[in-house]
């Protein structure tokens, strides 16, 4: 158990000697025009579909324009920050999943229970009053 | 590399005799966890923004019979302030290609440029708020304004802070050139950088898009 843990320790440091002349996995040119590219798609098509209403209806437009958000965050972490499984001895993957569910119960939570309560408020709107 | 070489005798020594303890840190290089740690400090700053975003989520409906993000917001503004914050990621993305060919020169030029795309970003971002402080739409007029303007000033205070950041890289790199500690505070900063950017993409989506759509 001990030697196992030492092993396990010892290839870790030689990992993070690796690292200390590079620091981060090799930036190349082709990973951040990709990034660029993808990146310019993905903004691109969010603001056209707002500006021109294609899809007509509002609430279809706010589900496309999420998921594309979505897909375009997936993009600059994996080509501009250079995020892998393996980066840092997967602690920095570990922090970002752990920092994804804090956000997720966060914002999820947080208009879930105020959108509960604005429902059971008295209505502001003189117009909405029996 | 350097720290690979000095670790060799010290590792070497320390399996040959009966050994009492662990020394730890001679096997972490100078700023060997520095990514880490600032990574660590990217998530929280990541919570930071979750929770402004949730505040304008909670109260980006409250408009007290104020003026509502489709009379303020001008789309293409926000677009065009999009494009100069894409522009300056993927700048600093050459600078760093640069720095890793040990071009100092084209490295400093890629992050001038960089830094004007950000000032671009920051004067129009600014110039919007001025606009809309013009018109009466202050922070205090509405709940949904007190969180727009913390929310996105928020954002972009820090891209003030980047600029400031990169200034003072920009004077390290030209007195001490791209030694070690420089080629890793530039690592920060580009991961800061694209940070922005990906908070960026939140706001555009969910304050302006989502703002004008409601």
């Amino acid at each position: 158990m001990s030697t196992d843990a030492h092993a396990g320790h010892d290839h870790k440091a030689s990992g993070h000697g690796d690292h200390s002349h590079d620091g981060h996995p090799e930036s190349t040119l082709s990973g951040y025009l990709t990034g660029f590219v993808l990146s310019v798609i993905l903004t691109a098509i969010p603001f056209w579909l707002v500006m021109t209403g294609q899809l007509g209806n509002n609430g279809l437009t706010t589900v496309v324009i999420l998921a594309l958000g979505a897909i375009q965050i997936v993009v600059h972490m994996v080509y501009f920050l250079h995020m892998t499984p393996s980066s840092e001895g997967g602690w920095s993957l570990l922090a970002l999943i752990f920092t994804i569910i804090l956000v997720v119960i966060t914002l999820s939570g947080s208009l879930w229970v105020m959108y509960h309560l604005t429902t059971n408020m008295m209505p502001m709107d003189p117009s909405k009053l029996p | 590399m350097t720290t690979a070489t000095a670790n060799a005798p010290a590792a070497g020594a320390a399996t040959d005799g009966p050994v009492f303890y662990v020394a730890d840190e001679h096997e972490h290089g100078e700023g060997g966890s520095t990514y880490l740690g600032f990574w660590l400090y990217l998530m929280s700053d990541c919570l930071v923004f979750a929770v402004l975003f949730a505040t304008y989520g909670v109260l980006g409906g409250n408009y007290a019979a104020g003026p509502a993000p489709k009379d303020l917001f001008d789309l293409s503004l926000v677009a065009l302030n999009t494009t100069m914050l894409l522009l300056s990621s993927i700048t600093y993305g050459f600078a760093v290609l640069e720095m890793q060919k040990n071009h100092t020169q084209r490295m400093l030029l890629w992050l001038l440029v960089t830094m004007v795309f950000g000032g671009a970003f920051l004067f129009i971002e600014l110039s919007e708020f001025a606009h809309m402080i013009h018109e009466g739409a202050t922070p205090q007029r509405s709940a949904f304004l007190s969180s727009f303007f913390t929310l996105v000033g928020t954002h972009g205070l820090h891209v003030t802070f980047g600029i400031i950041w990169m200034i003072t890289l920009m004077v390290q790199v030209w007195k001490f050139g791209l030694n070690e500690a420089n080629k890793r505070r530039l690592l920060c900063l580009s991961m800061f950088w694209h940070f922005l950017d990906v908070v960026w993409i939140g706001v555009f989506t969910f304050v302006y898009l989502m703002g004008v759509l409601r």
